[in-house]
């Protein structure tokens, strides 16, 4: 069965193929069904992966589908395949199901245009056609079975993000959003791009391939040099994973990103394509469990981006920006999970946030149409009457995200903070204060935006979004409340665990991890419930009874202000280090070493030749003797060099 | 097979170009012009074909033909293609028809002309690519410049009579050692053909002259840095099915130089000298790719970026491992075909709009979909974006790099960072930001004719980029065999 799992892939690409070639005949709701169908489809094959894979027992969850042969030169060899194995199938299942809702969804949000007005039926057939790509190209990535091919996807999907997020292309701040995220990534894909070929180089050449598998088993007994080379490798496919995750130091695309379409914001750059790295990271965890010093620098990346991009977001007032850092800053959450080597919390992470970051994101996206384009939640206000539906459901997501007890976001969130406290309890302190900033802003949100009274006109007038757009939240509302609920701690039980138990055979070469007992686990457990709840609580005493200690509470952040909301001007940095003296540099080569230097040397020979040929037109006597003298002269020095030489 | 080898059949693709120019001239109407020279182009191109219907996957060369033409000089006329040439021939057949498409209605001035010289310049670049008599292959290298000359020279921009005779003369200085070297070859090995000179071994001091003597007139032609100030002159004057051609068949003579003389004929020399031109070709990606980023005139742009990309095909070629040179052969027609493109689709909206500046246009998307759309694939091949064409050669190129000189692949994929941002920057100018300019108002999209004529190449991005094989498979015998010529040289350093 598993041999035709590659019809998953070719779901979307008919999808997009029929709405390419048909879409203007076909009318907007044809257009549609035709895109969400595709993706549902590929959501059921996912499944049906999934159930052949359960009658397989553990040790053979493991099945490569060869596709066909693509660059073979020499020791060189490459193929499409797809690797279907339990880690690949979750993330398949979470790309298509996350994906399938927001299809939904996009269907009845995307009839207008950023200015509210009709969406044109020829940009609602190509904002279909970039989604099915993008699924395309998501499952292409997480079903690969060799780097080359993941390289396929992972750029893949940067070209649909790149696409998407320039979606209103008018825009000059869409246009350039998507070119910097673009750019951005591609410095990123540098790292990837020099791994493959030194892994390659390195032991592709035995192994005669590029697959995962081939790679990891020329790992197990490798000499020591080898393992010296592969903190290289490593620290190269980390630099790929921060461009993709959104990571220190290339986050700077993603919030930028945010001019992209909404159902964008939360498929592509909350739900699924930003947590390629973390998914790149756990598929190579053999290789990065070689070079401890290459965990321990993704765990700190993951911690003090979780932080940094915390601290950004308790100031933002940009509803998607908030959310857009907060993305980051989940990210981060995950990058801590893998790096300390909890390679299931990592993905059970991954898996909650895209339930609860899609929701949010798509919530926001109501209550921007209901908001006329608003984003700022100074000008919101009392949209809990207004539209009680979104509430709820944004409810529902945020506490998700601040760590409630219990929701999704709380378990995910409490299994990478335990472990991290096992490797080092400096990297959990990191964590759970800004678990704490999470839990503020977010209830920052949930009460500026929905709580009070209406702060403009556009609050005063909104109203609740039509069925097709609050039907498919519920799902993903039900998935921010439950799903946690697969992923629950060893204190309930050895196999209270589903998620753990399923990824179990991925990471079963992985040593057992110490525990650090149940009393532990438990303290860390109400530690963790405490500080959600205390965040909570400082949100509401700061914007609903607007107490004065905790207005006070600001001024302790008062000098950090600027500095938090010029995000700590990392871009300014980029650019004004990295940007513009290159473009200088190109300036410069362009004017001077091109005009000057180069042209100079050619025209300074094209002169002297003409004055050597004025001497040498001297020599035009007219005397044929001489002309049979310097003739003969000629050869004979010539013949003289050849014979002697 | 046996039938075929008995046909000329390398001699029908190389002249039935110039028979249809010649026929040309017998017919008056613009319209009879128009379409001899386009049956003559197309029928070139199907019968080139027929290399692949009976093409051996081996490393020998195929479909030879071997007549005495001046037997008191012992000059032959020998012709013969293997897996290096075979997909150059092919390239060059198949932009035959398309530049006559494209020059269907927008050449006002002495169309039988320009389209004679389109046809004859065909016939001269497939005898470079087809011959094993080095005097013969001399010969077809000169005419090359002559059709183009005139091509920039008459039907050319503003400038166009200095960038032709800045083309003219550069191209004639570099290759002028050449045939001085070429002379003494017969002269010290007693032959002009390539087969037997190939076999003989040769004196490594004359190797260490006669390396730099062809790499001249080849490097000037790529062109390599700092051999390249010509081209942007001459890409950005002539004509668009002048720079077609130019970016698209004629560069890729000089990296073929290289490949079918330099490496072969010269192995010894070959190892001393692949450091510097490794070197050279990395300095070309990055200077290419940052001059390119801050050009306003897009044409110059894409020149500029052919600089950069056919550094990359030479640091194939220099890394002498399998990987990088069946990656430069390639990489050679990738480049053709997306460059070539390129060209094409700059040259569409120059004919309407008159106006190469990126600050002239914006917005296009809005006006001209079908246009923006198929810019950006163009653009996205030669991004070099996974699964398209531009990857597979590239990918295999920085392999082979990096097995010689990992610093070399660092640095070249550094390029490829570079080459994302300038080619954004082109279509962030052109397709994205608001419609302002009131003249890209009236624009029109693509005419079916066009879109017929780009559509082979855009096909031809995604064939080669997902199945690469088929190329590959008649690529590596023939580098196989020359790379073990080539290890057959000592290292002369050590």
């Amino acid at each position: 069965m598993l041999q035709f799992a590659w019809i998953i892939l070719l779901f979307p690409l008919l999808g997009l193929l029929i709405n390419l070639l048909f879409g203007k005949r076909l009318g907007k709701s044809f257009i549609a069904l035709v895109a969400s169908a595709a993706v549902f489809a590929s959501l059921l094959t996912a499944v049906g992966m999934a159930a052949a894979l359960l009658a397989l027992p553990e040790a053979d969850r493991s099945v490569t589908v060869q596709l066909w042969q693509w660059i073979h030169i020499g020791d060189f060899q490459v193929n499409f395949a797809l690797l279907i194995d339990p880690l690949s199938v979750l993330m398949a299942l979470v790309v298509t199901g996350v994906g399938f809702f927001i299809h939904w969804y996009a269907a009845t949000y995307m009839l207008v245009d950023d200015k509210h007005q009709d969406l044109s039926l020829r940009l609602y057939g190509r904002f279909f056609i970039y989604l099915n790509f993008f699924i395309l190209m998501m499952l292409t990535l997480v079903l690969a079975n060799n780097y080359l091919q993941l390289y396929v996807g992972w750029e893949g999907v940067g070209l649909a993000s790149y696409l998407l997020i320039g979606f209103w292309f008018y825009k000059p701040s869409a246009a350039n959003a998507g070119k910097k995220a673009f750019i951005v990534n591609r410095i990123g894909d540098f790292g990837l791009d020099l791994a493959i070929k030194w892994r390659f180089c390195r032991f592709g050449k035995q192994a005669g391939s590029l697959a995962f598998n081939d790679i990891f088993a020329a790992l197990k007994g490798a000499p020591d040099t080898t393992i010296a080379a592969m903190t290289g490798v490593t620290l190269l496919l980390l630099l790929a994973a921060t461009g993709k995750s959104a990571q220190i130091p290339l986050f700077v695309w993603l919030p930028d990103a945010m001019e992209g379409p909404t159902p964008v914001s939360a498929l592509i750059h909350a739900a699924t394509m930003v947590t390629a790295g973390v998914y790149m990271i756990a598929r190579s965890h053999p290789l990065f469990e070689l070079v401890p010093t290459t965990m321990a620098i993704v765990a700190w990346i993951g911690a003090l981006t979780a932080l940094m991009a915390a601290s950004i977001a308790i100031v933002q007032t940009d509803l998607k920006r908030i959310l857009a850092y907060s993305t980051i800053s989940q990210l981060g959450y995950m990058f801590l999970g893998v790096g300390v080597g909890a390679y299931t919390a990592g993905i059970f992470h991954l898996m909650t946030h895209a339930f609860f970051k899609a929701l949010l994101f798509l919530t926001a996206g109501s209550v921007m149409h209901a908001m006329h384009g608003e984003l700022n939640i100074d000008l919101m206000g009392g949209l809990r009457k207004k539209m009680p539906k979104t509430y709820w459901q944004f409810l529902a997501g945020a506490a998700a995200l601040a760590g409630f007890p219990l929701l999704a976001g709380f378990w995910s969130k409490d299994a990478i903070l335990y472990e991290a406290f096992l490797k080092s309890p400096l990297l959990w302190g990191v964590g759970i204060f800004t678990a704490l900033l999470t839990a503020f802003y977010s209830f920052r949100a949930v009460y500026r935006a929905f709580h009070g009274e209406p702060r403009s006109e556009h609050a005063e007038h909104a109203h609740e979004q039509p069925g097709g757009m609050t039907a498919p939240l519920w799902f993903l509302t039900a998935g921010a409340l439950f799903a946690g609920f697969l992923g629950l701690p060893l204190m309930f039980g050895e196999h209270a665990n589903v998620l753990g138990n399923w990824l179990g055979p991925v990471f079963a070469d992985l040593a057992e991890g110490q525990h650090g007992g149940e009393s532990l686990e438990l303290t860390l457990f109400l530690v963790s419930s405490a500080i959600a709840l205390l965040g909570i609580f400082i949100a509401y005493a700061r914007y609903i009874p607007e107490w004065g200690w905790a207005k006070s509470l600001q001024n302790i952040f008062s000098p950090l202000q600027n500095m938090l909301e010029h995000k700590y001007w990392v871009d300014e940095f980029y650019m004004s280090f990295i940007g513009d003296p290159l473009r200088r540099v190109g300036q410069w080569f362009y004017r001077v070493s091109d005009g000057k230097v180069i042209e100079g040397a050619v025209n300074g020979i094209g002169k002297y030749t003409v004055v050597a040929g004025a001497y040498v037109a001297r020599l035009q006597t007219g005397l044929l003797s001489m002309y049979a003298l310097s003739f003969f002269v000629g050869v004979a020095l010539i013949l003289l060099y050849f014979l002697l030489a | 097979m046996e039938n075929l080898v008995s046909f000329p059949l390398l001699s029908s693709i190389i002249w039935l170009p110039t028979v249809g120019a010649i026929l040309m001239l017998f017919f008056q109407s613009e319209r009879s012009v128009k379409i001899v020279a386009l049956t003559t182009t197309i029928i070139s191109f199907l019968v080139s074909l027929l290399l692949l219907a009976g093409w051996v996957n081996d490393s020998s060369m195929q479909f030879q033909e071997n007549l005495a033409w001046i037997p008191q000089l012992d000059i032959n006329y020998h012709l013969g293609v293997d897996g290096i040439s075979l997909f150059l021939v092919l390239l060059t057949t198949l932009f035959g028809p398309i530049v006559v498409l494209f020059s269907w209605n927008n050449v006002k001035d002495n169309l039988k002309a320009y389209l004679f010289l389109l046809l004859t310049q065909q016939t001269g670049m497939l005898g470079v690519f087809l011959s094993l008599d080095l005097v013969l292959f001399f010969i077809f290298w000169e005419f090359t410049l002559i059709p183009m000359y005139f091509l920039i020279g008459r039907w050319g921009g503003k400038n166009r009579v200095y960038a032709a005779v800045k083309f003219f003369l550069y191209t004639m200085a570099g290759s002028a050692l050449m045939l001085v070297v070429i002379l003494l070859l017969y002269w010290k090995q007693g032959s002009f053909d390539w087969m037997v000179l190939q076999q003989a071994p040769m004196d490594v001091r004359f190797q260490t002259w006669a390396f730099v003597a062809f790499a001249l007139a080849f490097a000037i032609k790529i062109p390599l840095f700092p051999f390249h100030t010509w081209l942007p002159d001459a890409h950005v004057q002539a004509p668009t099915a002048g720079s077609v051609i130019l970016a698209g068949v004629l560069l890729k003579m000089g990296t073929y130089g290289f490949l079918r003389f330099n490496l072969p004929l010269f192995p010894d020399a070959t190892h001393l000298y692949t450091p510097l031109l490794a070197v050279l070709a990395i300095i070309g990606i990055l200077y290419g790719a940052l001059v390119a980023l801050v050009q306003k005139d897009v044409k110059s742009l894409v020149a500029y970026s052919s600089i950069a990309h056919l550094g990359f095909v030479m640091l194939g070629i220099v890394s002498l491992t399998a990987q990088g040179v069946s990656g430069a052969v390639l990489q050679g027609v990738n480049h053709g075909l997306s460059t070539g493109a390129l060209f094409l689709m700059i040259g569409m909206v120059y004919d309407r709009r008159h106006t190469r500046l990126l600050s002239e246009y914006g917005g296009l998307w809005k006006k001209v979909p079908v246009w923006s759309a198929l810019f950006i694939i163009v653009v996205l091949a030669s991004v070099g974006l996974p699964g398209l064409n531009g990857f597979v050669g590239e990918f295999a190129i920085l392999v082979g790099a990096f097995q010689a000189n990992p610093w070399w692949a660092v640095f070249a994929t550094l390029g490829v960072i570079f080459a994302a941002w300038y080619l954004l920057t082109a279509v962030r100018g052109m397709v994205q930001g608001p419609l302002d300019e009131e003249k890209n108002g009236n624009l029109t999209d693509l005419t079916k004719r066009e879109i017929l004529l780009l559509a082979p190449l855009i096909i031809l991005f995604f064939v080669i980029g997902l199945f690469p094989g088929f190329f590959f498979d008649k690529i590596n015998p023939a580098v196989d065999a020359l790379l073990q010529t080539v290890q057959s040289g000592t290292d002369l350093l050590f």
